[in-house]
């Protein structure tokens, strides 16, 4: 990795992949060289449970500007989610 | 021009996928692409990238190989398993990535056995680009027996103390004493890992130890201009530069 920047959480979910819906453990976030993009560096999302095999991700590739715009609406999900008492 | 070869020459090729003991002696896969010959060759490993052990490590192989070099490219994801290239590298970027202390492991196993070979010289060159250019400096510093190295745009070869990892302890740059073959480097001058600035303190420390190098850098390029499958190709300095990796080789190698 040349940025070698990556962080990884715990997570319990669901994801759709190829091969339909399944169980994610785990979501790292990285910035790094893209698969699949026409930037350089992207960030790179990822849900997956390698426990399934390494098929079972979902990939996600962003530019800077779109992790903060995601990053900002994810917290005020959160925060009117956990102001309506039905988040746990 | 590097790509020119005589119409009537017979060259043929062989590659295949095959499994050899990598670091530790555990069973992994390599691919190892040869030119048909009598006489002995030289050898190099390639230290494939972070994208990981993909279809441009393969096509790499079989161009050292056409150009009378028995290469060997280990699969330094092996371990984590199999799948899509990309798949198996998000894999390793959730675990922060591959050990250094692995990567150079499977370096010297694959060193190992180019050297016990009947057919090799026994002058063998390690080559990577991006991570595996990073690593290819820190194996040819830890590992005796290269006789040449060829870092292409390996970011991470300078780290703060905050960049270094588990994964990644130490600072390639920090091994400069240690290294033990000639090393050639090929930068992007718009490119940010490594940054000019970065290079800069490479070359400084090279210089510090006595080292036998050479750095070229180009204009107009970034990060990965070799990668054709990529926005960062530039063709010009691609041409350019393969044309020094197949001098400084033939010279160091042959």
């Amino acid at each position: 990795m040349c940025t070698g920047i990556s962080r990884t959480a715990p997570v319990a979910g669901e994801a759709k992949g190829a091969d339909g819906w399944f169980h994610v453990t785990t979501a790292t976030v990285g910035f790094d060289h893209g698969a699949h993009g026409s930037e350089e560096h992207a960030l790179l999302l990822d849900f997956a449970n390698y426990g399934l095999g390494t098929h079972a991700r979902v990939a996600v590739e962003l530019d800077i500007e779109s992790g903060r715009a995601l990053l900002e609406q994810l917290r005020s999900t959160i925060e009117e989610a956990e102001a309506t008492g039905l988040a746990g | 021009m590097w790509n020119s070869f005589r119409t009537d020459a017979r060259l043929a090729i062989t590659a295949t996928i095959t499994t050899f003991p990598g670091g530790g002696g555990d069973e992994q896969h390599a691919y190892v692409a040869r030119p048909e010959s009598a006489d002995p060759l030289p050898g190099v490993v390639l230290v494939h990238h972070m994208p990981g052990w993909d279809e441009f490590y393969q096509e790499f192989a079989e161009r050292l190989a056409r150009h009378g070099y028995w290469a060997i490219c280990p699969d330094l994801y092996c371990r984590f398993g199999h799948g899509t290239p990309d798949d198996v590298a998000a894999k390793v970027r959730a675990q922060g990535g591959v050990h250094d202390d692995s990567v150079v492991a499977d370096c010297a196993a694959a060193l190992a056995w180019l050297t016990a070979q009947p057919g090799c010289t026994g002058k063998v060159g390690i080559i990577g680009s991006c991570s595996g250019g990073r690593h290819a400096v820190l194996a040819a510093s830890r590992v005796r027996g290269f006789s040449a190295v060829v870092d292409l745009w390996g970011g991470g070869v300078v780290m703060s103390e905050d960049q270094l990892s588990p994964a990644r302890p130490v600072a390639p740059i920090d091994y400069t004493a240690d290294l033990d073959a000639p090393l050639l480097g090929l930068f992007g001058n718009d490119d940010q890992s490594p940054s000019p600035d970065q290079v800069d303190a490479h070359e400084a420390e090279l210089a510090r130890h006595g080292k036998d190098f050479e750095f070229h850098r180009y204009d107009g390029a970034g990060h990965g201009f070799f990668y054709y499958h990529s926005p960062a190709y530039r063709p010009q300095q691609t041409m350019d530069g393969w044309s020094k990796v197949f001098a400084f080789f033939g010279e160091r190698l042959r």
